[in-house]
């Protein structure tokens, strides 16, 4: 014991570094390294993983249209309420989801980044709406996204990228290069349910005319705590015929939105359905049997085309949900909010410094 | 001012405030720096706990600030030379702006996206504007903005910490590290 004591003491008193130097050292050292712990950690931390920045950039393309979504760029604002019947009171707390008229402002989109892309040509159609109770109370607002296709084609972020990376036009051709779409199918089997659904769908001649999905699962949480997962989808539900799109117009569907609420409004059937315990909630490249129960929670009613500014200053994020809802843990879900956030930050900073609408 | 007594180290809950804060701030900005790129599936918690812990650190800040009107303060160093005094002032300064601005500025951010702040699911703040694009442009910028400028001054913090403890060998690092004269 005696020994090792010396020989230590030994050891420091033969340390070639005189003390003030080692102080330097220290001092110059310590910084550095607690800089480069951290940006090791952050380089763990995002190993394998796409950024919501890397996945903006490539979904707003090489020159991005300021001022506008860089996702669903062109679109209509519209206003509406929501009627709804209270008849998932026993499920969920959320006071929109009780009797009651509950206002919200929404906006029909198509997907892609060009703002003035033909309406037509454009493979998805989205409804967003942000809806709040009649007294506009605290924490009762929810925000949705929603898509035509009922499931998504992959499970994660990282696959939805490589989607994206896929259908991208090639740099050279310009063009989508099928044989890599082809390829990107085939090494997702967990597509199927997608392009099953890609093959029997035929878009209507309406954004009224359509199915919206609200793409990912939530839960509904009543007072007592009991969590029950659920997707929910809009059914077109107005009677009378929509009137003839004018085909050759880039316009042609917003045009018509306009023209059906100049005389009266649109309805879908408000449509929820109920998860058993067979259901994965947290993937969305599934579709739920059909015999799961659906109950419809009321009719949502758009009542008026609105101003675009009405809509501009929204970020129809899914993860804004009321009280008594709650998020799966999707992975898509999950990644949406971050992405969107992104998005949005984007185009706050264009129309703050170059005046974009 | 004058009524102060000077004392030589700082008391322990002075100290405790400080290096609680210390290292929940410099958690949330390894949180937030990485939440905002993140597509992962705890980055909806990361938020929601950033924004709690935000407004924790507020409350802190008051905390602290209140205690440091009341408590006295070791002086620096005579001897120290008035560049020296001067970098130390502003930096500290600048410091508690940064502690101040960046709640408020995450505050403010999340007002204008129409959001409110719910803080450990035990209560909501208020909203303190009502939703627009470009508050929410200026306020998302400055918070990040804010964010960089303190992690630089707190690496300007550290160093001339380390600077009084190891260069200068003075009691300034000491006075926050004890309660008083360490033994050895």
């Amino acid at each position: 014991m005696k020994k090792r004591q010396e020989k230590a003491a030994n050891l420091r008193f033969k340390s070639k570094i005189p003390e003030k130097q080692a102080r330097l050292i220290g001092f110059i050292i310590v910084l550095p390294v607690f800089f480069f712990l951290f940006y090791k950690i952050f380089a763990y931390v995002d190993r394998n993983t796409v950024s919501a920045q890397q996945f903006v950039d490539l979904q707003q393309g090489k020159i991005p249209h300021a001022g506008f979504r860089r996702a669903h760029a062109k679109g209509s604002c519209i206003t509406g309420v929501f009627e709804s019947n209270g008849a998932l009171s026993t499920y969920t707390s959320a006071t929109v989801l009780q009797t009651g008229t509950h206002p919200f402002v929404g906006r029909f989109s198509i997907s892609g980044n060009d703002p003035s892309a033909p309406d037509l040509q454009s493979p998805v159609r989205s409804l967003a709406l942000s809806m709040s109770d009649s007294g506009n109370s605290q924490n009762s607002e929810w925000r949705m996204a929603m898509n035509t296709p009922p499931v998504m084609p992959v499970a994660t972020p990282e696959a939805f990228y490589a989607q994206l990376t896929a259908m991208a036009p090639d740099p050279e051709t310009k063009q989508a290069n099928p044989q890599r779409i082809q390829q990107f199918f085939k090494d997702h089997p967990e597509t199927s349910a997608f392009l099953d659904w890609k093959q029997s769908y035929v878009p209507s001649n309406s954004f009224a005319a359509e199915t919206y999905h609200s793409i990912n699962a939530f839960y509904l949480l009543n007072k007592e705590g009991d969590k029950r997962a659920f997707r929910w989808r809009l059914e077109p539900s107005s009677a009378e015929q929509f009137p003839e799109l004018d085909t050759a117009k880039p316009d042609a569907l917003q045009a018509q939105l306009i023209e059906i609420l100049s005389t009266g409004d649109i309805r879908f059937n408000f449509l929820v359905t109920l998860a058993e315990a067979t259901d994965d909630e947290n993937n969305p490249t599934i579709l739920w049997p059909p015999e799961r129960t659906s109950i419809s929670a009321g009719q949502i009613v758009i009542q008026r085309h609105a101003e675009q500014g009405m809509c501009q200053d929204r970020n129809f994020d899914p993860l804004v949900l009321p009280q008594g809802v709650e998020p799966s843990a999707d992975p898509i879900l999950r990644a949406r909010s971050a992405a969107y956030a992104e998005s949005f930050r984007r185009r706050a900073s264009d129309v703050l410094f170059e005046g974009g609408r | 001012m004058t009524e102060r007594k000077a004392i030589k180290y700082y008391p322990t809950r002075s100290r405790l405030l400080h290096w609680s804060m210390a290292i929940l701030i410099i958690s949330m900005l390894l949180v937030g720096l990485s939440m905002v790129k993140s597509l992962a599936v705890w980055q909806p918690v990361a938020l929601s706990l950033h924004k709690s812990f935000g407004v924790l650190l507020l409350l802190l800040l008051v905390i602290r600030l209140v205690n440091k009107y009341l408590t006295p303060r070791p002086r620096l160093p005579k001897k120290m030379p008035d560049l020296q005094k001067r970098v130390a002032r502003l930096s500290h300064f600048t410091l508690y702006a940064a502690m101040l601005l960046m709640p408020l500025s995450g505050w403010l951010m999340q007002s204008a996206d129409g959001r409110s702040v719910n803080v450990f699911g035990w209560f909501t703040l208020p909203q303190l504007l009502d939703a627009n694009i470009k508050a929410y442009a200026i306020f998302r910028e400055l918070h990040a903005w804010i964010a960089w400028l303190l992690i630089l001054t707190i690496a300007l913090h550290v160093l001339g910490a380390l600077y009084h403890g190891l260069i200068r060998q003075d009691r300034v690092l000491a006075s926050m590290l004890y309660s008083k004269k360490p033994k050895g």
